[in-house]
């Protein structure tokens, strides 16, 4: 039987992603919060909106810290409760969690759940470095091993295991870069050919440009209201009905394998489970594909296809636009940019956007079930959410 | 002396200053770990002991690492691995002493480590790397 709501999204917010020169991630969460009161007149802000949970990776940015008070100012909800939650790039999928475990705490009937990430004022080098600090320091930074690295180490374990080629990965970014062209707040609006991504140059081998996220400035937010009260503010509510969330060692090298992550495996089966629904009923997904090996493991994680098909599943167009399972219609972190604190709360824009028919262009016909999956460092943290159509 | 030494990261560093590589095993329920921790992760005892590990093991992945943080800009491209010692524990760290495309994955490594410089900031841990055996 399908889950009962655990809390309802009736707004949503979304600044546009990119490099955006000039406006620091408080003034970008002003922007995606002014959005999600637009779309719902019907919330008084300074009234309505009783707490805020806010995804931010990263101090050494900015050289700011405390973004929950900080953002909340600039988003114009001065003195309310606003707290920071840090999980690396899954901090806003945290964000949106403890959100939802507030209003079904019964503490609160709406709050507002976001994240931001402001990055492309710093170096290339500056912003691996910061990156990192997602991984283990003793044993992987410290011996020079970067982020990409660490998804490059997973690459190569998936390819001698499974015999996933770089084709393969190259395919992922083809299609999110597809997607991104229709999404008109995505920061790269840009086909790339197959051929151009296998001949970008090498980040970490077997990882080349292209099957890379990008380095963006962005802010994305969410208002949750308890069920029952949704239909108030709106027509046209989206449900979360299963969240799940787990860990993992923070050293990849302690696991047991490294072409799956087992936190994402284990918070797809709470949400699964909570949600009463398995992975042939999802319609369509966002998942982190922070590099495109990460979308490949996503698809097996998530039950979308065997351990070691990811491969096979990219190839064969099943999660294309006018595929039968459309995965990353906004671009994903590929092609629509990944502002790392951001991007929880950002797959689950897109999913509200599917899930109520405003995703135009991009738009998947008749999904009234919807999944993200937002993974955080190199998976020492996942969190994966289910929708309904309310 | 090593008996009592604390099961941290610290420690670990000072050991391979030493050249040795050691892991912390519960005496309880004979979990090694590594990297030592103060507490074992599978029976929560903190009843440890010392134990030397041999310095080498099997490659299991690798990458060739061609943009990288300030620090080892000098370095690129350089060859990172996770190599599985005995016990199935686990190392990652540089690969070096080879050529990119004879590395590859189940081949021999042995760790070098390079003592520690006397740093003045921390930390001052000394790096290990791994070479053909």
């Amino acid at each position: 039987m399908i889950g009962k709501p655990l809390a309802s999204i009736v707004s949503a917010g979304l600044s546009k992603f990119g490099k955006i020169e000039g406006l620091y991630a408080r003034e970008l969460f002003a922007l995606a919060a002014k959005e999600a009161f637009e779309r719902c007149p019907n919330i008084d802000p300074k009234k309505d909106v009783q707490a805020l949970f806010i995804g931010h990776m990263g101090e050494s940015y900015e050289h700011q810290g405390h973004t929950g008070a900080t953002v909340a100012d600039w988003a114009g909800l001065l003195h309310i409760p606003a707290t920071r939650t840090e999980c690396a790039c899954a901090s806003s999928g945290a964000a949106l969690r403890a959100g939802i475990m507030a209003i079904m705490s019964g503490l609160y009937d709406i709050v507002m759940v976001g994240g931001v990430e402001k990055m492309t004022h710093r170096s290339t080098p500056e912003v691996t470095e910061f990156l990192a600090m997602a991984s283990d320091f003793p044993f992987e930074q410290w011996h020079g091993i970067t982020f990409p690295g660490l998804y490059a180490l997973m690459a190569t374990a998936h390819m001698h295991k499974y015999g996933t080629t770089e084709e393969q990965l190259a395919m992922v970014a083809v299609k999110n870069h597809h997607n991104g062209c229709l999404n008109p707040k995505a920061h790269m609006q840009r086909e790339v050919t197959l051929e151009k991504a296998l001949s970008s140059r090498v980040i970490a081998w077997p990882l080349k440009l292209y099957d890379c996220s990008l380095i963006t400035d962005g802010a994305s937010c969410l208002i949750l209201t308890k069920p029952e009260i949704a239909k108030k503010y709106t027509d046209m509510p989206v449900h979360i009905i299963g969240s799940g969330q787990a860990s993992d060692s923070i050293g990849i090298y302690e696991r047991e394998q490294f072409t799956s992550l087992t936190a994402a495996k284990e918070a797809a089966k709470q949400a699964y489970k909570m949600a009463g629904l398995t992975p042939n009923d999802i319609q369509v997904a966002e998942v982190h594909d922070c590099f495109t090996i990460a979308e490949i493991i996503a698809y097996e994680d998530l039950g979308f296809c065997k351990p070691g098909e990811g491969g096979k599943l990219i190839e064969e167009g099943v999660t294309t636009l006018d595929g039968s399972l459309p995965v990353n219609t906004s671009g994903g972190l590929k092609a629509k940019g990944h502002p790392v604190g951001a991007t929880g709360t950002a797959q689950a824009y897109e999913i509200y956007l599917q899930l109520t028919g405003q995703a135009e262009k991009r738009q998947v016909e008749n999904v009234e079930i919807g999944l993200t999956h937002n993974v955080g460092g190199s998976g020492a943290t996942a969190t994966v959410h289910i929708y309904r159509r309310g | 002396m090593s008996e009592t030494a604390p099961f941290t990261i610290e420690q670990f560093y000072k050991f391979m200053n030493e050249g040795k590589v050691m892991a912390a095993k519960c005496k309880k329920c004979g979990t090694i770990l590594l990297p030592p921790r103060p507490m074992c992760i599978k029976c929560h005892s903190n009843e440890l002991e010392w134990t030397e590990l041999a310095k080498r093991g099997k490659l299991l992945t690798y990458t060739i690492i061609h943009v990288a943080p300030p620090q080892f800009q000098h370095l690129i491209p350089y060859a990172v691995g996770i190599v599985k010692l005995e016990n199935g524990l686990k190392l990652p760290g540089m690969i070096r002493g080879i050529e990119f495309e004879k590395i590859k994955i189940g081949m021999e490594l042995q760790i070098e480590i390079e003592k520690a410089q006397q740093a003045q900031t921390w930390p001052s841990w000394p790096k290990y790397y791994f070479k053909p055996a």
